[in-house]
Parts: structure tokens; sequence; C-alpha cells
């Protein structure tokens, strides 16, 4: 089939309605996450304080829950569901399934949105026991992640109806990037699933007495880095095999991109004791073991690094740039589609290097739980993450609508992306450097003991206001665009922007698409990493805890 | 699989730096001691008391050797516990000398806490039924807050004390 005109026709309705649908929940997502950020930071400079007694930690436990897990959850599972059905296909009854994962994981949503609304889940969003909210909470939880799996096998079926009709053919490389992450979503959230459904909802119902807090927390984790992949691959799928074609460019290596992904699923997953690092009872052998397994993912992230810089190059020499980065000045700064996810790729730099020192065995504890994490996340999900996201919806929304992303919108694109940076860089800076003089995370505006060391946190916080504003502007003009591609734009077919592959590329070793073998891989690390420690834990575990329920303020 | 000649020289200059980092921590962990956190003795958390180190009279700072103490605290929402002082006033401040060696150990009666003193390596993870324990030499003289930097819940921003190294 020929890439191009596959890339430039569009999905018949009935398709593009349900991948609209997930985009619709991501942008309203971004609005009310967006707002709670904002207040969040007015709280902390000080000179603020929430109207009609609303809670801070309520709305720290929307802006963690909405943007962390619904935004990411939406966006990606349509994105995929389009990736699927772009090479693929999907047919009426995978469509369906698809209708009734999207519904199931809305309506947990609405469910944990409102108990956490009506002060009743002022948890946050790692819920850590035995603070109690309310079953509902527990239960919506549950809803969104059940629903995430059906995506994921309605998935799985696309890819094997299609390799079933295409005998000995490779599967198209997005698709089997979009399998690999379902793969580690569905493997990861194993975890936390175990913990809301046996530990957390019988518990919370009354039903069990007491849970095991440190069992609890050790599942968390083990979904918790995941799930920080599972939000990034498909911006690593943006970059492999979209942002060449954007660039008038070719794939790099079909089996690169591949062996990537497949690292990223073998040391995605042993590693959650990197978030435990200065927890008791857990050996800290088994937490450097952890440690060495995190680090692993340095090489797939230097192949990665390596293969889009190259593609850049290639593309710019191709076009005839002889000099040494002659190349580099004639990328296409003007076109959103790369700018904005190029903005990104930057921001990983400092991002990963931040990542590094928080997994480092030592280094951690001079930052953990400081809001250098917060300044971290803020670098590595809300900026590279979140502005690749918004450099696929400014093609894939008017894809999905029928519409052209017009030079107009896309000059407002480059706005947003620069206001994005100027906020983002004020907003985690600050963050940065009040967490390496040990300011908290997570905590509402306090003077805690006074004194000069508390003074100096209190400027940086003032900062982080300065930056949550220009943020939150950033996201107003986010939210109109958005309007504006799905209702406004002039009508027109934009292009789904598939990079294709080199005619002279090497063939792809067939080893690397044997699932029995990769998935195989990756549960005998995860068994390897975490069974002794998780029978030690069980076995010298203290008395259970009960719910508590007023620290959090329910009665 | 192909691999470009320039992708080799990269990949490999950041193999071996992986190593050597790993190296380098692995060392400082396994060799000099200098692991995370990571007591493993546990405790019944309903009744904190029966151990040793949380009876009321045993709670805050105590001088243990010249230069060398300990500091017990029991900490619960929204309060560290470091005992009481001559006054039968709770104590908020610790003192103590330049260069002493200190023994923090800590556990909660409750919900998940932290307990971090700003400015020093002193930063762990307090949990219902599980002692938390680090030592740390107080090198700098001046004031160092000690915050609890693990959400406990709605006055969680209240929870806090003060080490003051003189």
């Amino acid at each position: 089939m020929d890439g191009t005109e596959n890339n430039l026709r569009l999905f018949p309705k009935k398709d593009a309605r349900l991948y609209m649908s997930f985009m619709y929940v991501t942008f309203v997502s971004l609005l009310v996450g967006g707002l709670m950020g904002l207040l969040q930071t007015f709280v902390r400079s000080g000179k603020f304080t929430l109207p009609f007694n609303i809670n801070y930690y309520t709305i720290l436990t929307v802006h963690g829950v909405i943007l962390g897990l619904v935004l990411t959850t939406f966006f990606i599972i349509g994105f995929q569901f389009a990736l699927m059905g772009k090479t693929v296909g999907i047919s009426d009854k995978q469509r369906n399934v698809g209708w009734i994962s999207f519904w199931m994981m809305l309506v947990g949503t609405v469910m944990a949105a409102v108990t956490i609304l009506v002060g009743q889940a002022n948890v946050l969003y790692t819920f850590y026991a035995p603070l109690a909210a309310h079953p509902a909470f527990y239960i919506g939880l549950a809803l969104v992640i059940v629903g995430s799996w059906i995506s994921a096998f309605t998935n799985f079926r696309q890819l094997y109806v299609w390799k079933k009709a295409h005998k000995g053919e490779k599967s198209p490389l997005l698709a089997f990037m979009v399998i690999i992450n379902m793969l580690m979503w569905v493997i990861a959230s194993l975890g936390v699933a175990v913990s809301v459904v046996i530990q957390f909802i019988p518990w919370s119902l009354g039903y069990t007495e007491t849970i095991n807090v440190l069992v609890s927390r050790t599942l968390f984790w083990y979904f918790g880095h995941p799930l920080v992949y599972f939000w990034l691959l498909p911006a690593y799928m943006a970059w492999y095999a979209i942002i060449p074609k954007i660039i008038g460019g070719k794939l790099f290596s079909d089996s690169l991109a591949r062996l990537a992904f497949i690292l990223l699923l073998l040391f995605s997953i042993p590693v959650g004791f990197h978030h435990q690092l200065t927890e008791p009872g857990i050996d800290p052998t088994w937490k450097f073991i952890q440690v060495v397994l995190t680090m692993m993912v340095v090489v797939p992230s230097l192949m990665t690094a390596f293969s889009i810089f190259a593609t850049f190059e290639i593309t710019g020499r191709k076009k005839g740039f002889s000099s040494l980065f002659g190349w580099f000045k004639k990328l296409p700064w003007g076109d959103v589609r790369f700018f904005a996810p190029f903005v990104g790729m930057v921001a990983f730099i400092p991002g990963g290097i931040g990542g590094i020192i928080n997994a480092s065995h030592q280094m951690n504890a001079l930052v953990h739980n400081t809001i250098w994490v917060t300044g971290h996340f803020h670098l590595t999900v809300a900026t590279t993450v979140l502005l690749t996201y918004f450099g696929i919806a400014y093609w894939l929304v008017p894809h999905l609508t029928g519409r052209r992303l017009t030079k107009q919108i896309n000059k407002l694109g480059i706005i947003q992306t620069i206001i994005w940076t100027v906020g983002m860089t004020i907003m985690s800076t600050a963050m940065h450097i009040q967490g390496l003089l040990g300011g908290p995370r997570r905590s509402a505006y306090s003077q805690y003991a006074g004194g000069e060391q508390v003074d100096t946190w209190i400027g940086y916080q003032l900062a982080q206001a300065v930056g949550g504003t220009i943020l939150f502007i950033g996201i107003l003009l986010m939210i109109y665009i958005f309007i504006k591609l799905t209702f406004f734009a002039p009508r027109g077919v934009e292009e789904f922007p598939i990079a294709a592959e080199d005619e002279d590329a090497q063939a792809t070793p067939k080893i690397l698409e044997n699932w029995y073998l990769w998935v195989g891989i990756t549960i005998a690390l995860i068994a390897f990493a975490y069974t002794i420690p998780m029978i030690d834990i069980i076995k010298h575990s203290p008395p259970g805890s009960v719910p508590f329920k007023w620290p959090i303020g329910r009665m | 699989m192909h691999l470009h000649k320039y992708e080799k020289v990269w990949l490999t200059f950041g193999m071996a730096s992986l190593i050597i980092f790993l190296l380098v921590i692995g060392f400082a962990a396994f060799w000099k001691g200098t692991h995370p956190q990571s007591h493993l003795e546990t405790i019944d958390q309903n009744n904190v008391e029966a151990h040793d180190s949380f009876k009321p009279e045993n709670l805050g700072l105590t001088e243990v050797a010249d230069g060398k103490y300990k500091v017990n605290i029991v900490a619960s929402a929204f309060n560290y516990d470091f005992g009481v002082d001559k006054d039968e006033k709770p104590v908020k401040t610790i003192r103590v000398p330049q260069g002493s060696t200190v023994l923090f150990t800590i556990t909660s009666k409750d919900v998940v806490h932290g307990f971090q003193v700003a400015g020093t390596n002193v930063n762990m993870m307090v949990e219902p039924g599980h002692i938390s324990r680090y030592e740390a030499v107080m090198k700098n003289k001046g004031e160092f807050t000690i915050v609890c930097n693990e959400y406990c819940g709605i006055g969680h921003h209240q929870m806090f004390g003060k080490v003051e190294v003189y």
C-alpha cells in the first residue's frame, strides 16, 4: 500500500467518533486539572486562600488524578486506537468493544472525581494506606483500570486479526509499538488492580478490618514506575515514526526502534523500589538491585536520542545542506507539529538527568519527597510528554474532524509552545532549587517553625505562582486551539503523518516479534526482582492497619 | 541488525559511563555502607510504648557518649512527639553541638509520615508497624527545619520541628 495515500485517507465517521471521544475527555481534563494546578501555586505563594472552605488537598488530589491518570490514559488510548485503525484496521465488533472501554473508564473517572470533589477522598493520587477514602473512589479507579484493559485486549485482537490476514509480513511499526505499550500497561497495572480490588475495596467497605501498608505501597510502585513509561512511549512513537515524516524524511531504522521498545518493556517494571528507597522494611540489597535494573533504561534512551538526531541530519543532508550544522537550522521550526515535540525532546535532557539523580541509591535521600521531585516530573510528563501530545493533537484532531490545521492555528500553536516553555522554565527551576534546599512537596502553605530556611523556600514558591500563571494562560490557549480544530477550522484533509521505511532498508529480524520470548523475559525479570523481597515483606509484616478517616477530614 | 558506526561509538560510550556510575554507587553502598534508610525492625503500631525507644521518658534527645546522641520520636497526625522538657512542656527543638553524631529513631502510631531534617541527609519514610532509623553527623551550624514530607492528612503542613546545631 502506498503510505502517503493511506496517510491522507480519512477514517470512516464511526471510527473517528470513537477516537475523538477520548480527545474530548483529554482536553476537558486539561482545563480542570490545570485550573487546580494554578490554584495550588497561588495557595503556596501565601498570598491567597481558597474560597468556600475548599481544602488545599482536595484540589491537589484532583490535579494529580485528573492530569496524571485521566488526561494521560484517555489521550494514550484514543491516540493508540487511531494508530491501530490507521495501520491494521478496526472491525465493527472491535469498535463496539472500544466504546465499552471508553464508557467504563468515563464512569470510573466521574465516580472518582465526584468523590474527591465532595471531600471524601483527600488522599492524593497515590492513595497511601491507611488513609481511607470513600469506597466509591477506589471502585472508580478499578473501573478506569479494567476499562483500559478492555482497550488493551482490543488492540491485541486488532493486530492478531491483521497478522492472520498478512501471513509472514512484519507488523506495522506503530502497531507493534502500541502492543508493547499495552503489554507493559496490563502487566504493570495488575499490581495496582490487585491492591485496589483485594486490599482497598474490602477494607474501605469494612469487610476486612486491617490492611498491610507496606504490601499496598509496594504493589502501587510496582505499577507506579511503568505508569510513567506508559505516558512516555506514545511520545516515543511520535518521535520515531511520525516526526520523520513531518520533517520530510524516512524512518531511521525499523529494527532499532523495535529493539528500543522491547528494552523499555523489559526494564520498565522490575524497578519500583527506586520510589521506596527511604522506606523501612525493605532490604537495601534488593533496593540496589532494582536501582541497577532502573538504570538499564539509559540504553534505549541513548538509542532513541541517536535515532532522532540522525533522522534530523540525514533528512537535512538529503535536502542539500552540507555544512556541519546547516541541516539543523533548516528544520521546520515554523511547523508546530515539529516544534512542540522538539521542545519536549529538549526538556527531556534535564528531565532525564534529574531522573538519574532521583533513582541513585544514595543521592535520593537529598531530594526524596522534596518539591525537586515535583519539578522533575513537570519537566518529564508535563513538558516532554505533554508537548509531544499537543504536537500530535495539532494534526490528529483535524484529521479526525475532517478539518485542517490552518496557518493561523499553527501560529497560535507556536505561541502556545513558547508560553509553555517560559512558564515551565520558571516553575520547574524554582521547584528544583527549593527542593535542593529541603522544601517539601505535597504541602499547603506553611511557615513551619519559621526562620531563615523557611523564608528562602517561600521566595521560590512565589516564583512557582508566576510560572503557574503563565502555564495556565498556555492551557487556555490550548483549549481555544482544540475548540477551533474541532468545530471551526476549514474543512479539508489533514495528513496523518506516518513515516515510511527507506526502499533499501535492511530486513527487520523476526526475533523482534517473538512475543512469547519478550513477555517471558519481562516476567522472569519481575520474578527475579520482586519474589524474594515480597516474601520478606509479607513474612515480617507488622499488625495490619485499620482505616484512618479523620486525618483526611472525613467524619 | 545493522548499527551505524557512530551509533556503536555512542552506545559504547554510554554503556561504559553507566557501568562506571553503577560501580561508584555500588562501592558507596556495599563497601562504605551508605545505604538509604532501610531499617528492618517491626513494632506493634497500636502499642509503641512497649518498645524501649518509644517509652515516654525515652523520647527526645539523650546523650549516649561524648559527642554521640540519640533522638527518639513518635509521629502521629499531625505531630512529632519529642517528649517533654523540665516544665512538662512538649519539646519542639532539638539542640546539639556542631560535629555531633545523632541517631534518629522514629515510628508512627497511625498513618504514613515523612521525617526530613531539611538541609541534611536525614530523610526517611515513617510507616505504621515499622521503625525507621538513620545516623547523621551534624557538620554545619545553624537551624534546620524538620518537616513531614509525606502527605498524612489535611494538617500535614502543620507537622514540623527544628534541629539547632550550635
